[in-house]
Protein backbone atom coordinates (compact mmCIF):
# COMPACT_ATOMS: atom_id res chain seq x y z
CA UNK A 1 0.00 0.00 0.00
CA UNK A 2 2.82 2.77 0.67
CA UNK A 3 5.47 3.42 -2.00
CA UNK A 4 7.68 1.02 -0.80
CA UNK A 5 7.36 -2.57 -1.50
CA UNK A 6 6.83 -5.08 1.44
CA UNK A 7 10.06 -6.77 2.43
CA UNK A 8 10.92 -9.20 4.87
CA UNK A 9 12.20 -7.80 8.05
CA UNK A 10 14.12 -9.01 11.02
CA UNK A 11 13.17 -7.61 14.17
CA UNK A 12 16.64 -5.79 15.71
CA UNK A 13 14.57 -6.46 18.91
CA UNK A 14 14.60 -9.28 20.98
CA UNK A 15 11.47 -11.47 21.26
CA UNK A 16 12.12 -11.66 25.20
CA UNK A 17 12.61 -7.85 25.67
CA UNK A 18 9.55 -7.45 23.62
CA UNK A 19 6.91 -9.52 25.65
CA UNK A 20 8.17 -8.23 28.66
CA UNK A 21 7.76 -4.71 26.94
CA UNK A 22 4.48 -5.79 26.20
CA UNK A 23 3.10 -5.94 29.71
CA UNK A 24 4.28 -2.51 29.87
CA UNK A 25 2.74 -1.00 27.89
CA UNK A 26 -1.03 -3.06 27.70
CA UNK A 27 -3.58 -0.68 27.38
CA UNK A 28 -5.23 0.75 31.07
CA UNK A 29 -7.11 4.12 31.90
CA UNK A 30 -3.59 6.29 32.06
CA UNK A 31 -2.31 5.29 28.60
CA UNK A 32 -5.99 5.69 27.08
CA UNK A 33 -6.05 9.41 28.36
CA UNK A 34 -2.89 9.94 27.43
CA UNK A 35 -3.46 8.43 23.59
CA UNK A 36 -6.83 10.59 23.65
CA UNK A 37 -4.98 13.57 24.53
CA UNK A 38 -2.09 13.47 21.72
CA UNK A 39 -4.64 12.36 19.48
CA UNK A 40 -6.34 15.59 20.35
CA UNK A 41 -3.76 17.99 19.19
CA UNK A 42 -2.97 17.88 15.63
CA UNK A 43 0.72 18.81 16.39
CA UNK A 44 1.31 16.02 19.02
CA UNK A 45 0.09 13.47 17.00
CA UNK A 46 2.10 14.11 14.17
CA UNK A 47 5.26 14.05 16.84
CA UNK A 48 4.49 11.32 18.66
CA UNK A 49 3.20 9.14 15.12
CA UNK A 50 6.71 10.25 13.57
CA UNK A 51 8.87 8.96 17.31
CA UNK A 52 6.41 6.27 16.37
CA UNK A 53 7.30 5.52 13.41
CA UNK A 54 10.83 5.88 13.52
CA UNK A 55 11.32 3.39 16.61
CA UNK A 56 9.51 0.86 14.95
CA UNK A 57 11.17 0.99 11.67
CA UNK A 58 14.24 0.96 13.09
CA UNK A 59 13.50 -2.18 15.68
CA UNK A 60 10.66 -4.28 13.34
CA UNK A 61 10.56 -2.63 9.37
CA UNK A 62 7.58 -1.35 10.18
CA UNK A 63 5.73 0.19 7.59
CA UNK A 64 2.77 2.08 9.25
CA UNK A 65 -0.21 -0.33 8.64
CA UNK A 66 -1.75 1.59 11.90
CA UNK A 67 -3.04 -2.10 13.38
CA UNK A 68 -0.49 -3.73 14.78
CA UNK A 69 0.32 -7.27 14.63
CA UNK A 70 3.18 -7.96 16.44
CA UNK A 71 1.92 -8.89 19.93
CA UNK A 72 0.71 -11.97 18.60
CA UNK A 73 3.38 -12.73 15.63
CA UNK A 74 6.60 -13.58 17.58
CA UNK A 75 7.64 -9.40 17.01
CA UNK A 76 7.69 -10.12 13.88
CA UNK A 77 6.11 -7.18 11.09
CA UNK A 78 4.09 -9.43 9.01
CA UNK A 79 3.42 -6.98 6.74
CA UNK A 80 7.56 -7.29 5.86
CA UNK A 81 6.18 -10.64 3.80
CA UNK A 82 5.69 -9.66 0.23
CA UNK A 83 2.02 -11.10 -0.06
CA UNK A 84 1.20 -9.51 3.55
CA UNK A 85 0.00 -12.19 5.39
CA UNK A 86 -1.39 -11.64 8.20
CA UNK A 87 -2.50 -15.45 8.88
CA UNK A 88 0.96 -16.53 7.39
CA UNK A 89 3.11 -18.32 6.11
CA UNK A 90 2.22 -19.04 2.62
CA UNK A 91 3.15 -22.55 0.89
CA UNK A 92 6.02 -21.26 -1.10
CA UNK A 93 8.62 -20.74 1.63
CA UNK A 94 11.83 -22.33 0.93
CA UNK A 95 13.58 -25.69 2.64
CA UNK A 96 15.87 -23.28 4.54
CA UNK A 97 13.17 -20.81 5.50
CA UNK A 98 13.29 -18.30 2.89
CA UNK A 99 11.08 -15.93 1.50
CA UNK A 100 10.08 -17.34 -1.85
CA UNK A 101 10.18 -13.56 -3.08
CA UNK A 102 13.12 -12.30 -1.86
CA UNK A 103 15.47 -15.93 -1.31
CA UNK A 104 17.86 -13.61 0.63
CA UNK A 105 15.85 -13.17 2.89
CA UNK A 106 14.20 -15.77 5.94
CA UNK A 107 10.25 -15.74 5.86
CA UNK A 108 9.02 -13.27 8.52
CA UNK A 109 6.60 -15.97 9.16
CA UNK A 110 9.46 -18.94 9.69
CA UNK A 111 10.92 -16.04 11.90
CA UNK A 112 7.90 -15.53 13.94
CA UNK A 113 7.15 -18.79 14.34
CA UNK A 114 10.97 -19.27 15.38
CA UNK A 115 10.95 -16.93 17.93
CA UNK A 116 6.76 -17.28 19.33
CA UNK A 117 8.05 -21.00 19.92
CA UNK A 118 11.18 -19.98 22.07
CA UNK A 119 9.10 -17.65 24.04
CA UNK A 120 5.83 -20.61 24.89
CA UNK A 121 3.51 -18.40 22.51
CA UNK A 122 3.30 -20.38 19.82
CA UNK A 123 0.10 -20.88 20.36
CA UNK A 124 -0.26 -16.89 19.14
CA UNK A 125 -0.11 -18.02 15.44
CA UNK A 126 -3.11 -19.79 15.66
CA UNK A 127 -5.46 -17.16 16.20
CA UNK A 128 -7.43 -15.80 13.30
CA UNK A 129 -6.25 -11.94 11.83
CA UNK A 130 -9.29 -10.70 10.46
CA UNK A 131 -8.63 -8.29 6.97
CA UNK A 132 -7.32 -4.64 7.82
CA UNK A 133 -8.25 -1.76 6.81
CA UNK A 134 -6.47 0.47 4.18
CA UNK A 135 -7.68 3.47 5.42
CA UNK A 136 -5.38 3.17 8.59
CA UNK A 137 -2.37 3.05 6.81
CA UNK A 138 -0.23 5.85 8.12
CA UNK A 139 -1.70 6.38 11.71
CA UNK A 140 -0.15 5.69 15.21
CA UNK A 141 -1.13 1.97 16.03
CA UNK A 142 0.34 2.91 19.88
CA UNK A 143 -2.77 5.61 20.21
CA UNK A 144 -5.33 2.96 18.23
CA UNK A 145 -3.93 0.29 20.36
CA UNK A 146 -4.26 2.40 23.77
CA UNK A 147 -7.59 3.19 22.39
CA UNK A 148 -9.12 -0.19 22.18
CA UNK A 149 -9.38 -0.28 18.41
CA UNK A 150 -7.22 -2.58 18.16
CA UNK A 151 -9.28 -5.45 19.67
CA UNK A 152 -11.15 -7.12 17.02
CA UNK A 153 -7.75 -7.62 14.64
CA UNK A 154 -7.92 -10.75 15.76
CA UNK A 155 -10.37 -14.11 17.14
CA UNK A 156 -9.83 -17.37 18.89
CA UNK A 157 -13.14 -18.13 17.80
CA UNK A 158 -13.83 -18.93 13.96
CA UNK A 159 -17.53 -18.69 14.88
CA UNK A 160 -17.03 -15.09 14.97
CA UNK A 161 -17.59 -13.12 11.92
CA UNK A 162 -14.29 -12.01 9.57
CA UNK B 1 -22.33 -37.99 -7.56
CA UNK B 2 -20.62 -34.47 -6.87
CA UNK B 3 -17.14 -34.40 -5.46
CA UNK B 4 -19.16 -33.40 -2.13
CA UNK B 5 -20.99 -36.18 -2.32
CA UNK B 6 -17.98 -38.03 -2.73
CA UNK B 7 -16.31 -37.27 0.33
CA UNK B 8 -19.51 -37.02 2.40
CA UNK B 9 -20.08 -40.77 1.22
CA UNK B 10 -16.56 -41.63 2.70
CA UNK B 11 -15.36 -42.61 -1.17
CA UNK B 12 -12.11 -42.19 -2.42
CA UNK B 13 -12.35 -38.92 -4.51
CA UNK B 14 -10.10 -38.00 -7.41
CA UNK B 15 -9.37 -34.70 -8.56
CA UNK B 16 -7.36 -33.28 -11.42
CA UNK B 17 -6.24 -29.89 -12.73
CA UNK B 18 -6.39 -28.10 -15.79
CA UNK B 19 -4.79 -24.78 -16.54
CA UNK B 20 -6.75 -22.95 -19.12
CA UNK B 21 -5.51 -21.52 -22.74
CA UNK B 22 -3.77 -18.25 -22.97
CA UNK B 23 -6.23 -17.06 -25.28
CA UNK B 24 -9.94 -16.54 -26.18
CA UNK B 25 -11.59 -19.92 -26.68
CA UNK B 26 -12.70 -22.64 -24.35
CA UNK B 27 -12.29 -25.35 -26.80
CA UNK B 28 -9.15 -26.90 -24.74
CA UNK B 29 -10.80 -26.74 -21.47
CA UNK B 30 -13.78 -28.76 -22.91
CA UNK B 31 -11.75 -31.47 -24.78
CA UNK B 32 -9.40 -32.13 -21.73
CA UNK B 33 -12.45 -32.14 -19.69
CA UNK B 34 -14.29 -34.48 -21.62
CA UNK B 35 -11.40 -36.84 -21.87
CA UNK B 36 -11.43 -36.87 -17.60
CA UNK B 37 -14.94 -36.93 -16.84
CA UNK B 38 -14.88 -40.58 -16.57
CA UNK B 39 -11.91 -40.67 -14.53
CA UNK B 40 -11.98 -37.89 -11.86
CA UNK B 41 -14.97 -36.52 -9.94
CA UNK B 42 -13.90 -32.97 -10.72
CA UNK B 43 -11.18 -30.67 -12.11
CA UNK B 44 -9.88 -27.63 -11.02
CA UNK B 45 -9.39 -24.99 -13.42
CA UNK B 46 -6.73 -22.60 -12.00
CA UNK B 47 -6.43 -18.65 -11.86
CA UNK B 48 -3.62 -17.32 -13.81
CA UNK B 49 -1.41 -19.95 -12.24
CA UNK B 50 2.34 -19.26 -11.45
CA UNK B 51 1.00 -15.53 -12.14
CA UNK B 52 0.67 -16.04 -16.03
CA UNK B 53 -2.89 -14.37 -17.68
CA UNK B 54 -4.96 -17.15 -19.19
CA UNK B 55 -8.38 -17.32 -19.70
CA UNK B 56 -10.21 -16.66 -16.38
CA UNK B 57 -10.90 -19.27 -13.70
CA UNK B 58 -14.76 -18.67 -14.12
CA UNK B 59 -15.06 -19.08 -17.86
CA UNK B 60 -13.15 -22.31 -17.74
CA UNK B 61 -15.31 -23.61 -15.00
CA UNK B 62 -18.44 -22.49 -16.97
CA UNK B 63 -16.39 -24.55 -19.73
CA UNK B 64 -15.79 -27.49 -17.53
CA UNK B 65 -19.66 -27.34 -16.00
CA UNK B 66 -21.07 -27.62 -19.80
CA UNK B 67 -19.58 -30.91 -20.85
CA UNK B 68 -20.91 -32.40 -17.13
CA UNK B 69 -18.35 -32.47 -15.19
CA UNK B 70 -17.88 -30.87 -12.15
CA UNK B 71 -15.25 -27.82 -11.90
CA UNK B 72 -13.40 -26.67 -9.06
CA UNK B 73 -12.73 -22.81 -9.53
CA UNK B 74 -9.61 -21.81 -8.30
CA UNK B 75 -9.57 -18.15 -6.68
CA UNK B 76 -6.08 -16.75 -5.69
CA UNK B 77 -6.33 -12.72 -3.24
CA UNK B 78 -3.68 -12.03 -5.99
CA UNK B 79 -5.21 -9.84 -8.35
CA UNK B 80 -8.79 -9.12 -6.83
CA UNK B 81 -9.64 -7.17 -3.28
CA UNK B 82 -12.55 -8.27 -1.22
CA UNK B 83 -14.99 -6.44 -3.22
CA UNK B 84 -13.78 -8.13 -6.32
CA UNK B 85 -13.81 -11.43 -4.51
CA UNK B 86 -17.31 -11.18 -3.09
CA UNK B 87 -18.85 -10.84 -6.21
CA UNK B 88 -16.77 -13.83 -7.98
CA UNK B 89 -18.06 -15.89 -5.83
CA UNK B 90 -22.07 -14.77 -6.39
CA UNK B 91 -21.41 -15.18 -9.63
CA UNK B 92 -20.26 -18.38 -9.29
CA UNK B 93 -22.61 -19.57 -7.59
CA UNK B 94 -25.32 -17.87 -8.87
CA UNK B 95 -24.11 -19.73 -12.40
CA UNK B 96 -23.71 -23.37 -10.73
CA UNK B 97 -20.36 -23.40 -9.97
CA UNK B 98 -19.94 -25.03 -6.42
CA UNK B 99 -16.26 -25.81 -5.75
CA UNK B 100 -14.26 -22.76 -4.71
CA UNK B 101 -10.81 -23.47 -4.30
CA UNK B 102 -9.28 -20.60 -2.16
CA UNK B 103 -5.63 -20.11 -2.17
CA UNK B 104 -3.18 -16.99 -1.43
CA UNK B 105 -1.28 -17.01 -5.24
CA UNK B 106 1.88 -16.79 -6.32
CA UNK B 107 3.51 -13.58 -6.35
CA UNK B 108 3.14 -11.78 -9.71
CA UNK B 109 6.84 -11.20 -9.57
CA UNK B 110 6.91 -15.61 -10.77
CA UNK B 111 5.14 -14.40 -13.83
CA UNK B 112 4.65 -13.06 -17.27
CA UNK B 113 3.86 -9.35 -15.77
CA UNK B 114 6.08 -9.12 -12.68
CA UNK B 115 5.56 -5.37 -12.75
CA UNK B 116 1.95 -6.03 -11.91
CA UNK B 117 0.59 -4.40 -8.64
CA UNK B 118 0.66 -7.10 -6.04
CA UNK B 119 -3.31 -7.49 -4.48
CA UNK B 120 -3.48 -9.45 -1.30
CA UNK B 121 -5.57 -7.55 0.15
CA UNK B 122 -7.19 -10.72 1.84
CA UNK B 123 -4.88 -14.01 2.57
CA UNK B 124 -6.51 -17.20 1.96
CA UNK B 125 -7.57 -17.54 5.51
CA UNK B 126 -9.59 -14.22 5.36
CA UNK B 127 -10.70 -15.25 2.07
CA UNK B 128 -12.34 -18.93 3.14
CA UNK B 129 -13.70 -17.33 6.57
CA UNK B 130 -15.49 -14.71 4.00
CA UNK B 131 -16.90 -16.87 1.56
CA UNK B 132 -18.75 -19.23 4.58
CA UNK B 133 -19.70 -16.27 6.53
CA UNK B 134 -21.35 -15.25 3.07
CA UNK B 135 -22.69 -18.54 3.14
CA UNK B 136 -23.98 -19.21 6.45
CA UNK B 137 -24.59 -16.06 7.99
CA UNK B 138 -25.74 -14.43 4.64
CA UNK B 139 -23.57 -11.52 4.85
CA UNK B 140 -21.15 -9.72 3.02
CA UNK B 141 -17.82 -9.02 4.76
CA UNK B 142 -18.54 -5.12 5.48
CA UNK B 143 -22.18 -6.93 7.31
CA UNK B 144 -24.55 -5.94 4.63
CA UNK B 145 -27.13 -8.71 3.69
CA UNK B 146 -26.99 -10.95 0.83
CA UNK B 147 -30.31 -12.95 -0.94
CA UNK B 148 -29.45 -15.50 -1.86
CA UNK B 149 -27.29 -16.83 0.29
CA UNK B 150 -24.48 -18.51 -1.84
CA UNK B 151 -24.02 -22.15 -2.13
CA UNK B 152 -20.65 -23.17 -1.98
CA UNK B 153 -17.89 -26.21 -1.16
CA UNK B 154 -14.90 -24.62 0.09
CA UNK B 155 -11.34 -25.80 -0.52
CA UNK B 156 -7.79 -24.76 0.45
CA UNK B 157 -4.67 -25.85 -0.09
CA UNK B 158 -1.45 -26.18 1.91
CA UNK B 159 2.02 -27.33 1.42
CA UNK B 160 3.13 -30.04 4.54
CA UNK B 161 6.87 -30.03 3.42
CA UNK B 162 7.54 -26.23 3.89
CA UNK B 163 8.84 -24.52 7.01
CA UNK B 164 8.18 -24.04 9.64
CA UNK B 165 7.00 -27.32 9.31
CA UNK B 166 5.99 -28.46 12.90
CA UNK B 167 3.30 -25.55 12.11
CA UNK B 168 1.89 -26.58 8.81
CA UNK B 169 -1.05 -28.60 10.45
CA UNK B 170 -2.14 -25.82 12.61
CA UNK B 171 -1.97 -23.82 9.73
CA UNK B 172 -4.28 -25.95 8.24
CA UNK B 173 -6.12 -25.44 11.30
CA UNK B 174 -6.61 -21.74 10.62
CA UNK B 175 -7.98 -22.81 7.26
CA UNK B 176 -10.41 -25.30 8.81
CA UNK B 177 -11.48 -23.16 11.57
CA UNK B 178 -11.89 -20.52 8.46
CA UNK B 179 -13.83 -22.67 6.49
CA UNK B 180 -12.10 -24.91 4.39
CA UNK B 181 -14.21 -28.44 3.51
CA UNK B 182 -11.94 -29.76 1.39
CA UNK B 183 -7.88 -29.34 1.03
CA UNK B 184 -5.50 -30.36 -1.84
CA UNK B 185 -2.00 -30.06 -0.95
CA UNK B 186 0.79 -29.56 -2.68
CA UNK B 187 3.45 -32.36 -4.57
CA UNK B 188 3.45 -35.67 -2.24
CA UNK B 189 7.34 -36.55 -3.01
CA UNK B 190 8.43 -37.33 0.36
CA UNK B 191 5.56 -40.16 1.25
CA UNK B 192 7.13 -40.50 5.37
CA UNK B 193 7.08 -36.62 5.63
CA UNK B 194 3.70 -36.32 4.58
CA UNK B 195 2.53 -39.23 6.77
CA UNK B 196 4.28 -37.25 9.62
CA UNK B 197 1.86 -33.86 8.52
CA UNK B 198 -1.52 -36.65 8.39
CA UNK B 199 -0.52 -37.70 11.76
CA UNK B 200 -0.75 -34.08 13.52
CA UNK B 201 -3.65 -33.20 10.98
CA UNK B 202 -5.55 -36.36 12.89
CA UNK B 203 -4.67 -35.34 16.02
CA UNK B 204 -5.90 -32.23 15.76
CA UNK B 205 -9.24 -33.56 14.93
CA UNK B 206 -8.78 -31.88 11.39
CA UNK B 207 -9.75 -34.94 9.01
CA UNK B 208 -13.77 -34.94 10.83
CA UNK B 209 -13.85 -31.55 9.60
CA UNK B 210 -11.84 -32.04 6.20
CA UNK B 211 -11.14 -34.03 3.56
CA UNK B 212 -7.52 -34.71 2.68
CA UNK B 213 -6.59 -35.13 -0.95
CA UNK B 214 -3.34 -35.68 -1.53
CA UNK B 215 -1.37 -34.18 -4.50
CA UNK B 216 0.29 -36.17 -6.62
CA UNK B 217 2.30 -35.05 -9.60
CA UNK B 218 2.89 -37.48 -13.12
CA UNK B 219 6.67 -36.23 -14.06
CA UNK B 220 7.70 -36.36 -17.62
CA UNK B 221 11.44 -36.30 -17.35
CA UNK B 222 13.89 -35.49 -15.23
CA UNK B 223 14.40 -31.93 -16.92
CA UNK B 224 10.96 -31.04 -16.02
CA UNK B 225 11.44 -32.93 -12.69
CA UNK B 226 14.69 -30.00 -12.55
CA UNK B 227 12.87 -27.43 -13.29
CA UNK B 228 10.01 -27.93 -10.55
CA UNK B 229 12.71 -28.54 -7.92
CA UNK B 230 14.36 -25.30 -8.82
CA UNK B 231 11.56 -22.62 -10.06
CA UNK B 232 7.87 -23.66 -8.50
CA UNK B 233 8.28 -22.41 -5.35
CA UNK B 234 7.48 -24.82 -2.83
CA UNK B 235 7.77 -27.48 -4.02
CA UNK B 236 11.47 -29.72 -2.90
CA UNK B 237 12.10 -33.07 -4.70
CA UNK B 238 13.84 -35.80 -2.33
CA UNK B 239 16.83 -37.34 -4.09
CA UNK B 240 15.69 -40.63 -4.29
CA UNK B 241 13.25 -39.09 -6.74
CA UNK B 242 15.95 -37.51 -8.96
CA UNK B 243 18.35 -40.93 -8.75
CA UNK B 244 15.03 -43.08 -9.93
CA UNK B 245 14.18 -41.06 -13.17
CA UNK B 246 17.85 -40.58 -13.70
CA UNK B 247 18.32 -44.24 -13.77
CA UNK B 248 16.10 -44.62 -17.04
CA UNK B 249 16.67 -43.75 -20.42
CA UNK B 250 15.11 -40.05 -21.62
CA UNK B 251 12.60 -42.66 -23.81
CA UNK B 252 11.12 -44.43 -20.53
CA UNK B 253 11.00 -41.08 -18.36
CA UNK B 254 7.69 -40.52 -18.91
CA UNK B 255 6.23 -44.04 -18.82
CA UNK B 256 8.64 -44.32 -15.32
CA UNK B 257 7.00 -40.83 -13.85
CA UNK B 258 3.46 -42.63 -14.53
CA UNK B 259 4.58 -45.53 -12.76
CA UNK B 260 5.98 -43.83 -9.43
CA UNK B 261 2.91 -41.14 -9.30
CA UNK B 262 0.60 -44.65 -9.48
CA UNK B 263 2.92 -45.75 -6.31
CA UNK B 264 2.58 -42.73 -4.15
CA UNK B 265 -1.18 -42.81 -5.16
CA UNK B 266 -1.14 -46.57 -3.63
CA UNK B 267 0.79 -45.13 -0.77
CA UNK B 268 -0.86 -41.94 0.29
CA UNK B 269 -4.40 -44.46 -0.04
CA UNK B 270 -2.86 -46.21 2.80
CA UNK B 271 -2.38 -43.51 5.08
CA UNK B 272 -5.39 -42.73 7.86
CA UNK B 273 -7.54 -39.78 6.92
CA UNK B 274 -6.65 -39.30 3.35
CA UNK B 275 -10.22 -39.31 1.38
CA UNK B 276 -8.56 -38.95 -2.27
CA UNK B 277 -5.97 -37.62 -4.23
CA UNK B 278 -5.82 -34.12 -6.43
CA UNK B 279 -3.11 -35.44 -9.35
CA UNK B 280 -1.55 -31.97 -10.76
CA UNK B 281 -1.14 -32.75 -14.31
CA UNK B 282 -1.92 -29.72 -16.37
CA UNK B 283 -0.50 -29.99 -19.47
CA UNK B 284 -0.32 -33.66 -19.15
CA UNK B 285 -3.75 -34.80 -18.46
CA UNK B 286 -3.85 -37.67 -20.71
CA UNK B 287 -1.61 -39.23 -17.48
CA UNK B 288 -4.68 -39.28 -15.35
CA UNK B 289 -6.18 -42.86 -16.59
CA UNK B 290 -2.66 -44.19 -16.84
CA UNK B 291 -1.51 -43.15 -13.19
CA UNK B 292 -5.41 -44.25 -12.25
CA UNK B 293 -4.94 -47.50 -13.64
CA UNK B 294 -2.03 -48.80 -12.58
CA UNK B 295 -2.53 -47.55 -9.08
CA UNK B 296 -5.58 -50.11 -9.23
CA UNK B 297 -8.04 -48.69 -6.64
CA UNK B 298 -10.58 -50.06 -8.71
CA UNK B 299 -12.52 -46.56 -8.28
CA UNK B 300 -15.81 -46.76 -10.40
CA UNK B 301 -16.82 -43.60 -12.28
CA UNK B 302 -18.32 -42.74 -15.73
CA UNK B 303 -22.31 -43.70 -16.25
CA UNK B 304 -22.20 -46.08 -13.30
CA UNK B 305 -20.32 -44.66 -10.64
CA UNK B 306 -21.83 -41.59 -11.12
Amino acid sequence: MTAASPVPVHPRLGARVAYRLQQVLRPNAGYRWFAARIEGQGPARVLFTGAERETKTQMFGCRMCGQCALPVTGYVCPMGCPKELRNGPCGGVGADGSCEVYPDRRCVWVDAYDRAAAAQRAGDLRLLHRPIDHRRWGQSSWLNYWQGRDEGLWTGNPRENP
Amino acid sequence: MSLRERLASGGFAVTAEISPPRGASTQPITKTAASLKDWVDAVNVTDNQGSNVRLASWAGSLAVLSTGLEPVMQMTCRDRNRIALQSDLLGASALGIRNILVMTGDHPKFGDHPGAKPVFDLDSVQLLWTLRTMRDQHVLLSGRKLDPAPDCFLGAVENPFAPPVEFRADRLGKKVAAGAQFVQTQFVFDVPAFARWMAQVRDLGLTEQCAILAGVGAVRSVKALDYMHSHVPGVEVPDHIFQRLRKVPPAQQTAEGIKLAAEIVQQVAQIPGVAGVHLLVAGNEQAVPAILDRAELNLTRGTDGR
